[in-house]
């Protein structure tokens, strides 16, 4: 089946099998791998990008599903050389060791911060429970989430 | 991990959506595909067809008809729980919402969708119970309504035929000094319902309790209301007392689950628990 994706604001018309996930199609027919497979049972959220603005697992959705739809993975959060709020706090409050999960963690923290814009910790937590790190413990992870409220409302 | 092949059906009418099931008896509906997709990945499900229903202009979104409240049935948790309608008149919804799944899976997830899957440990069909709603469905012979008592039947199984489609959710307003409340003990890794209780408690002028509707989900096969508790909530003051002997009677006659994470016994215990934390609240909250 013939479809077209609009991702990171570039349109991308191709044929997929029906049974194609999002996330096979973003990484290997676009080759975007910067969006991740962790778990592919979709409870890790590794693969996690936005689609119409909302943060959801390309593990769990077909490519077909995405037919029309715009689609932002972590290639398209920085602009102009310069990262996106999320990603810089990332960076600043160290919020990876292995940074496997990463790319998700900060996709999902776009969405949160889309509907809130000064989150309690308690609420980052809540928001971040699709996504899994083995690594940092959340504590900075937190913390990077925080700053970038913080930034984004300066 | 990919799931077996099939073929992609984009209907843009109900009725083009009930051909398609008619022609294709292997087939699913496709809505927001989060109990589905994975089941099929890991190839417990192998569909030769999917029907995805999302595009269906009118199956989405919310509605006020004056005594009720109508949702589509591919309107997504994130829809239901933003909306100010919902939030304003029927306050457990986005109350339980907010501990299904996870972020990624209220974005897509929609309650007409589990509803229809009808998973034993999914958090809506108590919900729906306690609040009296009623469900559209479509099919080759026309439309009919199926009342939420009659709607669960068994495991991953509703009244809803083959080739019916469910296409909407009425609510009816609660009336009057209404509080409602649910309280779920959550599977600590997978967030599913071990148990959870819906209760919708009304009041009289005199602080007694006019109307009750209690059900639990995730205890047994399907989602149940509380009948025997109900009653003896009816002509009392939801005193401390009368709601610890109303929540005793929870687990009467019920048929519970047992598996690696809860015993059939627990399962038992856990609703009389929390049958009474979910009536505590509610009454606290209807007494304002």
């Amino acid at each position: 089946m013939q479809i077209t994706v609009k991702v990171n604001g570039v349109a991308h018309t191709h044929d997929v099998e029906p049974r194609m996930l999002l996330v096979h199609f973003l990484r290997d027919v676009l080759n975007l791998t910067g969006t991740h497979i962790g778990c592919d049972t979709s409870q890790c959220g590794a693969c996690t990008v936005l689609m119409n603005g909302k943060a959801v697992k390309s593990c769990t959705v077909f490519a077909v599903q995405a037919d029309g739809a715009e689609i932002t993975t972590i290639e398209g959060l920085a602009r102009d050389g310069q990262l996106h709020p999320v990603q810089e706090g990332f960076w600043e409050m160290h919020g990876l060791q292995c940074g496997y999960c990463t790319p998700g963690m900060i996709m999902t923290a776009v969405d949160l911060l889309q509907r809130i814009p000064n989150p309690t910790e308690e609420q980052i937590r809540h928001y971040l429970e699709g996504n899994l790190c083995r690594c940092t413990g959340y504590q900075n992870i937190v913390r990077a989430v925080q700053y970038a409220a913080e930034k984004m409302r300066a | 991990m990919y799931p077996s092949t099939f073929e992609y059906y984009r209907p843009s009418s109900v009725s083009e959506a009930i051909q398609l099931l008619s022609q294709n008896p292997d087939a699913k509906l496709l809505a927001g595909g989060h109990s589905l997709i994975p089941a099929m990945k890991l190839r417990l499900s192998s569909p030769a067809a999917l029907i995805d229903i999302t595009r269906i202009p009118g199956l989405s979104g919310i509605r006020d008809t004056g005594d009720r409240v109508v949702i589509g049935a591919t309107t997504t948790y994130d829809e239901v729980m933003r909306s100010e309608l919902i939030q304003r008149t029927l306050p457990i919804l986005p109350e339980t919402i907010d501990v299904i799944g996870d972020l990624q899976v209220r974005n897509l997830g929609t309650i007409g969708g589990s509803l229809a899957h009808a998973d034993p440990a999914a958090d809506l069909p108590a919900v729906m119970l306690a609040l009296g709603a009623e469900f559209k469905a479509i099919g080759p012979n026309g439309e009919r309504t199926i009342p939420v008592d009659q709607f669960f039947v068994d495991l991953f199984t509703t009244a809803l035929q083959p080739n019916e489609i469910l296409t909407e959710i009425a609510i009816p307003k609660p009336a009057g000094r209404t509080g409602m409340a649910y309280e779920k003990f959550a599977n600590p890794a997978s967030g599913y319902a071990v148990v959870g209780a819906a209760a919708v408690v009304t009041l009289g002028a005199d602080g007694r309790v006019t109307a009750a509707r209690v059900a639990v989900t995730g205890a047994g096969p399907y989602a149940v209301r509380r009948t025997e508790t109900e009653q003896a909530l009816v002509g009392q003051e939801p005193t401390t007392e009368v709601i610890k002997q109303a929540s005793q009677r929870a687990s009467e006659g019920m048929t519970f689950n047992s598996d690696v994470f809860a015993s059939d016994e627990y399962r038992a215990h856990l609703t009389r628990v929390f049958v009474g934390r979910a009536i505590a609240k509610a009454a606290q909250r209807a007494q304002g």
